[in-house]
């Protein structure tokens, strides 16, 4: 397999194969913690963290734990502890030594393990045979593509909050995913800027 | 409590996608066609049945501090056992599912039954209660696969058997096929389910 440029993954990360609005990943947060901009860059931001350090972990742990004991069919059950854990760890010590970022961060870190972006990413690092820093930068990439789409779609609902909907549109799940829809629209439109290899 | 109100409910006012609105990922995913639809919804309802009954065969033994990892390793143990059986016996499907597959395993609707319903109950009908799950969603994911099928291809053709064949008379928008057909029919279907519902309440009913 020919070795990916870095800066390719991360603008497959981040526009072509975004991961809420290309590859549906981590869809329920998506329409779930978009109400407005500051619990939207919240959880953002712990699923970036999450995101690198998961990408760290579970590649260690597949290529020196699994393979050797050619346990790989275990991986989505590692990968999923592994996260769990992990996610348990960030808490405990972000708790203690940070407590600012704690307080703005804290209630959405438990959310993160039934996130499907961040095993997501995770499987795909495994299935596209990706290198320790081809790993890391995709699992940076993809966070960063998930704050693009989550931040753009809590600024447009916070904006449209005084706009007139029809009523079975609503303001809830229904109308974030006809903005959804149009964003969707914009970033398929970044399929070709890359030469498909 | 009756066995069929059960399973209906689970169709109707329960259903995962319009009911309590969970599992939208592998919902707008894989429903590019109904054959990947059925195979994903099949895949999720074996996972469901399987984590309903060990976990509320098991309910009384679980200490609640730690209920949630045991319920998600029992769930990733059935999702590891689906995901080999495709791969040995439908290669064509695993490979079109791809990564969703091991994705069953953070889908919301298996862990909110988990979590909601086995708990609770005894195996009997959480029993039920999957299976009801589980076809409301197979149900959703076909309708939503047809579409997607219908409109972007003009062929409607699971597992080699043609359904409707409109290719002839339409031209197909590719559009459907993409993601941005996925989020637009499932928002409007989802506005039709609302508008049904709207009205039901406006009449009192």
């Amino acid at each position: 397999m020919v070795e990916k440029a870095l800066f390719t993954i991360l603008l497959e990360g981040l526009f072509v194969k975004n991961f809420l609005l290309i590859q549906f990943l981590g869809l329920c947060s998506f329409v779930g913690v978009t109400k407005d901009v500051k619990s939207a860059s919240g959880m953002s931001g712990a699923v970036v963290f999450v995101m690198a350090l998961a990408a760290t972990v579970s590649f260690l742990l597949f290529n020196y734990v699994l393979v050797p004991l050619k346990l790989e069919f275990l991986r989505t059950i590692a990968f999923i502890v592994v996260i769990a854990a992990l996610v348990q760890l960030v808490e405990f010590i972000v708790r203690k030594h940070v407590p600012a970022l704690y307080r703005s961060l804290g209630i959405y870190l438990p959310l993160i393990t039934t996130n499907c972006a961040v095993l997501g990413a995770v499987l795909l690092n495994v299935m596209n045979d990706y290198n320790l820093i081809q790993s890391v930068t995709f699992g940076v990439a993809a966070g960063l593509g998930y704050t693009v789409a989550m931040l753009m779609m809590a600024a447009i609902r916070e904006r449209s909050n005084i706009v007139n909907v029809p009523k079975a549109v609503g303001r809830g799940v229904t109308y974030a995913l006809f903005v959804a829809t149009i964003m969707s629209m914009s970033f398929v439109n970044f399929f070709g800027v890359i030469p498909l290899d | 409590m009756n066995p069929l109100s059960e399973f209906i409910r689970g169709i109707t006012k329960d259903n995962p996608t319009f009911g309590l609105v969970l599992g939208l990922c592998p919902t707008l995913a894989v429903t590019t066609s109904v054959e990947n639809g059925i195979g994903m919804a099949m895949g999720t309802l074996f996972v469901l049945v399987g984590s309903n009954v060990m976990v509320s065969a098991i309910r009384n033994h679980i200490p609640g501090a730690v209920r949630l990892p045991i319920e998600i390793i029992v769930i990733a143990t059935f999702v590891t056992i689906v995901d080999m059986v495709m791969e040995a016996f439908t290669p064509a499907l695993y490979e079109s599912l791809g990564v969703f597959i091991p994705l069953i395993v953070v889908n919301c609707i298996v862990i909110g039954r988990a979590e909601a319903y086995a708990l609770k109950n005894g195996v009997f009908y959480s029993t039920i209660d999957a299976f009801g799950e589980g076809t409301g969603f197979l149900l959703v994911l076909m309708l939503i696969g047809g579409i997607r099928e219908f409109l972007g291809t003009g062929i409607i053709d699971p597992f080699g058997i043609t359904v409707i064949n409109a290719s002839a008379f339409m031209n197909p928008a590719m559009f459907m096929i993409m993601s941005p057909g996925a989020f637009l029919t499932i928002s409007v279907l989802m506005t039709i389910v609302n508008y049904r519902r709207q009205q039901k309440a406006a009449k009192g009913g």
